[in-house]
């Protein structure tokens, strides 16, 4: 079983934002990067599929340089082999521009049984990546998987739904997204770390993939962030104290929320 | 005339809410703009829904009924939006950010080429285009979009845009038979036990925190909840220890929501959690923790032990539904 994890490096889920002086993006002195938290489900589910049915991982981002570093910590939990698409800065946000260089990238580096990416990229919080790439290569999917079975020539898949779940078979070879509740993603093991300091990590650039990322961002773009901004900061709530009187703050509570806030 | 297509959900033959507030969202847009609105469903037996969407906005209704078009598949129901778009050539397909819409609008999207503007929370039309802000990082910043002049598929956040009927019916069309390969199919769907309502899709949300210091307490949320017609949420700690499934986490590696009220009982206020909740129209914060950044977001909230003040508060909540 070979698959292909799509991976992107995102701000700390801790991070504070801020916005950048152009106003379009936010600041990123201060931010810490990370594995993006549903690329980690990704990746654990295709390192057990390969532990299960022998095969390989390989795990693939389009970032700039500092991507690599997320590349290294897939390699160091169980990646076989790494490919960066060096670059996609300026298209940012406009998910379609993204899966227009992951699809060519994933079929030169290819072929795969499965490809794998987290439900979404947290920051940009798009979700539309996975089925645009299955889309862009033809690949059947499914996206916000908690559970999934992976036979000899097809998966059977449990998404999350309002309210329940969606049972869903594909053929293989196919694309999944990865929901929060797939798996429990292991951490580096000290060998993993050491081993993967040996893997060359294999890297291109958009040209290699016959695109021209200016004419991505430029003329052919489809998702523009033409500006960015911070929500409204809250203030004045009234808080009531309800060490002694815990009835009696409940009552007025309930009477607030009934006739000022009109919410009950 | 220009148009916005907007593809109505259904769900055992129901339509959704979400897909209403959507079509009216259309429809307010389209009659500042001078545009007329379309609308697209796909199922089984949905034929007679279609003219009702007129009391929605909808001039003309297309539907693609097949039994195959019954249960959801991604590309089954891509084929029915691009089919729907090649007849209305319209500026935009909107579509509520359901976990349906939230799959479908990808494929869409690339399959017509177009940009997508996911989960936005406002619209507008500017110079003949669709424009849109979004929450992003979870909610911890907006950022506004547009497509470059071109047309955009537009995922619409549920409980955002009010659905406002009134009245008239839409001109149904039958979409002739949609030739599609489906592969990703749908067997069966597993119901949650008890029908609960998902916080993704709530009007109100009582969330319960590490405060609760066990699972066993959740029934007093539950309680709470259950008096108020609403969503059970939970803070990642509560998930991540085990004590409940993972579609009730609100935050950033759970569910951003904007209900109209947000019951917060024994939560902090993790910066991931307020992301994801601090858009909700009024916050309510029941924390024994003065400190707790959860009131630093909060409109109303209760310094106080939350084993006494939820149980009270639900009792008072009771009394005045019954009164009302």
């Amino acid at each position: 079983m070979k698959s292909c994890v799509l991976m992107t490096h995102v701000p700390d889920t801790a991070s504070v934002i801020k916005v950048a002086g152009s106003a379009t993006r936010i600041e990123e002195a201060d931010i810490k990067w990370i594995v993006s938290p549903y690329d980690e489900y990704a990746l654990e589910e295709a390192i057990r599929l390969k532990e299960a049915k022998t095969g390989s991982v390989t795990v693939l981002t389009f970032g700039p340089e500092r991507a690599q570093q997320g590349l290294r910590e897939c390699l160091a939990r169980g990646a076989d082999a790494a490919v960066h698409v060096k670059g996609g800065d300026a298209l940012f946000g406009d998910s379609l521009a993204i899966a227009k260089v992951l699809a060519p990238a994933i079929r030169k580096t290819g072929p795969f049984d499965i490809v794998l990416a987290g439900v979404k990229g947290v920051g940009s919080d798009n979700a539309l990546v996975g089925a645009m790439v299955a889309e862009l290569l033809g690949l059947p999917h499914v996206s916000s998987v908690v559970k999934l079975e992976v036979g000899e020539t097809g998966v059977t898949a449990q998404r999350e739904i309002e309210g329940g779940a969606e049972v869903v078979e594909a053929p293989l070879p196919c694309l999944i997204t990865a929901q929060k509740g797939l798996n429990e993603p292991r951490y580096p093991s000290l060998k993993g770390i050491m081993a993967s300091k040996k893997v060359a990590i294999q890297s291109f650039a958009v040209a290699d993939l016959g695109l021209d990322e200016a004419a991505l961002a430029g003329p052919d773009a489809t998702c523009r962030w033409t500006g960015l901004s911070l929500p409204p900061a809250k203030s004045g709530g009234v808080i009531l104290k309800g060490e002694e009187d815990p009835a009696g703050a409940a009552r007025e509570l309930a009477r607030l929320l009934r006739e000022q806030a009109k919410a009950i | 005339m220009a148009c916005i297509l907007v593809f109505i959900e259904q769900r055992n033959g129901s339509i959704r809410k979400a897909s209403l507030e959507a079509l009216s969202e259309a429809r307010r847009l389209a009659s500042g703009a001078g545009w007329s609105v379309c609308a697209v469903v796909a199922g089984h037996g949905v034929a007679a829904k279609a003219a009702e969407l007129g009391a929605w906005g909808a001039g003309r209704a297309y539907v693609a009924e097949e039994e195959r078009f019954a249960r959801y598949s991604s590309e089954g129901y891509a084929a029915v939006v691009r089919a729907a778009a090649e007849k209305c050539a319209p500026v935009a397909v909107f579509m509520a950010a359901t976990a349906l819409g939230r799959d479908l609008s990808g494929r869409v999207a690339a399959r017509l080429g177009w940009g997508c503007f996911a989960d936005v929370t406002k619209l507008a039309v500017d110079g003949g285009t669709v424009k849109a802000i979004r929450p992003v990082y979870s909610g911890k910043a907006l950022a506004s979009v547009d497509g470059a002049g071109k047309p955009v598929v537009v995922t619409l956040r549920p409980n955002v845009f009010p659905a406002e009927s009134a009245g008239g019916a839409a001109e149904v069309e039958p979409l002739p038979v949609v030739p599609a390969e489906i592969r990703a199919v749908v067997k069966e769907i597993l119901a949650k036990e008890g029908g609960e309502l998902d916080v993704a899709e709530a009007d109100v949300i009582v969330t319960g925190g590490r405060g609760i210091k066990g699972p066993e307490n959740f029934a007093l949320i539950r309680d709470l909840a259950k008096v108020l017609g609403a969503a059970v949420g939970a803070s990642r700690a509560v998930v991540d220890a085990g004590w409940i499934e993972h579609s009730h986490q609100v935050g950033q590696t759970g569910k951003v929501v904007s209900p109209s009220l947000y019951i917060a009982c024994g939560v902090s206020g993790a910066i991931q959690h307020l992301a994801g909740m601090s858009s909700s129209k009024v916050i309510v914060a029941i924390n024994k923790d003065p400190e707790a950044p959860i009131f630093k977001v909060a409109d109303y909230g209760i310094v106080g032990d939350l084993f006494q003040v939820v149980p009270a508060l639900t009792e008072e909540v009771r009394k005045l539904k019954a009164e009302a």
